[in-house]
């Protein structure tokens, strides 16, 4: 590939988190040869932005991060209202990609008052974020965006994929699959054998603290994290954060009703308490022994 | 439906009959022939013991009861107007199908030997339970019913109804099982309401 893609890193309500999770991308030479980074708040300076907002070269992505407002009293950068800036640059990208679940959704900040804070096109579940509508978003959320997800986006783009999008606008090769796919725990899953506590190798994390794996969205036990783990496999549960509804109140603790929890996504209640049910009548020793017996 | 499910099925009724009015133990396999009409021999093509047979006696139970709650979960309206019909379908089938509530009581319940290789916890009555899992799990969702641990409710409501219905077989009761619906559907109501 010639030509390098030219990216515009503009930060609303944020934490930071996302732009060190992409400066954890492992291949930053292979990303370098083909990206070109005009500018990133937390690598360049005022007058470097300054100038970039008054040429009126086009480029290839704004990266948003963080959550995003009209109200010029809540964001401002070098003096100038954040919407100003916003406007200006956003008119003149090819894509607009938000990095994490902020940009995508509000987040933690939208929490705050989802009136005047929102994601780029949803306000939680809500469509209708910062814009009713745009045609050239991506969400990539999580809290953080991994630095895969963002990074292989861009080169998809880059080198003239298409990506496919599910209802959130988020890459169908990522987000069509559950944390769940890929746990080690998966069996103490099936049987309803649940750890004892955080951080064990054994048990399930759904029932007791809180796990929402099976209905996150999100390949983290397929790719891991810094390619070798992930919350789950480490022993704690899924948050949940690549959701419109992170972050949610009480995240170690499961929600239920009449102690019965959600569902998994796309499994009815019918289905799933049945199967549970039966799975619950059974005792399976193995699986209610340490995996690793130090007496044995 | 085949033939042979059938026929299985109406075995199953008969043996339902026999074993909730005499008992488990004080019915025989010839006994369920003879109300069949069929040979010794014959039964056993259908079923290889009385235990299996009283097993399966009690998911086909379950199955018809957990059917009716569910045609209950399916409808529209509040969790209040539910109770009332759970509480009505309940009465109805202890008044024109007695064998089935009776089985589980006085069979299910009070046999647990025969039950415990293969009907561990909730497996033969899982059609039954799943359902009202389903109600209740409902019924905190819309926010009508109080949050709190599934067997607390379950045994509120079930116990209850469980218990009325011995009563009412015991002939202790001064009116019909029907007469009560409504009373019972708001005591329960009130237990388990936010
Ligand atoms: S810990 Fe979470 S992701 Fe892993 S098997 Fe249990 S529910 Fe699924
Ligand atoms: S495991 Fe869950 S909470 Fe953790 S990063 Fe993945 S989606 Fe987010």
């Amino acid at each position: 590939m010639s030509q390098k893609s030219t990216i515009i890193w503009l930060q609303g309500l944020t934490c930071n988190g996302n732009s060190h999770s992409f400066f954890n991308y492992p291949q930053m030479p292979s990303f370098a040869a083909s990206f070109e980074m005009l500018y990133h708040p937390l690598l360049c300076g005022a007058e470097d932005f300054l100038s970039l907002l008054k040429s009126d070269t086009k480029f290839d992505f704004l990266i948003l991060e963080g959550a995003l407002s009209h109200d010029e009293r809540l964001i401002e950068r070098f003096g100038i209202a954040f919407y100003e800036i916003l406007d200006v640059l956003a008119a003149r990208a090819k894509h607009i990609i938000c990095a994490g679940s902020c940009a995508s959704f509000g987040g933690v900040f939208r929490l705050r008052d989802p009136q005047k804070i929102t994601g780029a096109l949803f306000c939680g579940k809500e469509k209708g974020g910062y814009w009713l509508e745009k045609a050239n978003v991506i969400n990539i959320s999580g809290c953080p965006v991994h630095p895969r997800w963002l990074v292989e986006t861009l080169l998809a783009l880059h080198v003239g994929e298409k990506v496919l999008l599910d209802d959130f606008l988020r890459p169908k090769e990522v987000f069509s699959y559950l944390v769940h796919h890929g746990c080690l725990r998966n069996e103490y899953f099936e049987w309803k054998v649940d750890s004892q506590q955080l951080g064990e190798r054994e048990g399930c994390l759904f029932y007791e603290h809180g796990c929402v794996g099976p209905m996150s969205h999100a390949n983290c036990n397929k790719i891991l994290w810094n390619g070798v783990s992930s919350k789950t496999r480490a022993g704690s549960p899924c948050l949940g954060c690549t959701e419109f509804d992170f972050p949610r109140v009480a995240l170690y603790e499961t929600q239920k009703n009449m102690s019965l929890p959600q569902t998994p996504f796309g499994i009815s209640k019918r289905a799933y308490y049945s199967l549970a049910g039966v799975a619950k009548s059974f005792k399976i020793e193995r699986l209610e022994k340490k995996l690793i017996d130090e007496n044995h | 439906m085949d033939k042979k499910l059938r026929k299985s099925e109406k075995i199953l009724d008969a043996a339902l009959m026999l074993f909730s009015t005499r008992g488990f133990y004080a019915t025989t396999i010839p006994d369920i022939a003879k109300a069949m009409g069929m040979s010794v021999g014959n039964m056993y093509n259908y079923f290889s013991s009385k235990e299996m047979l009283a097993k399966e006696i009690i998911k086909y139970s379950s199955d018809i009861l957990g059917a009716e709650i569910r045609r209950v979960n399916e409808e529209e309206g509040n969790t209040k107007e539910k109770i009332r019909k759970i509480v009505a379908v309940y009465f109805e089938m202890a008044s024109s199908k007695p064998q089935h509530i009776n089985y589980f009581l006085r069979v299910y319940l009070a046999n647990k030997e025969v039950f415990k290789d293969g009907c561990e916890g909730m497996l033969c009555v899982s059609s039954f339970v799943t359902e009202l899992m389903i109600f209740f799990e409902e019924g905190v969702a819309c926010g009508e019913l109080r949050n709190q641990d599934f067997f607390s409710a379950f045994g509120l409501f079930m116990g209850y109804l469980g218990g009325f219905v011995f009563l009412s077989g015991e002939g202790v009761l001064e009116k019909d099982l029907n007469h009560y619906v409504d009373e019972i559907a708001l005591n329960i109501y009130n237990a388990l309401k936010h």
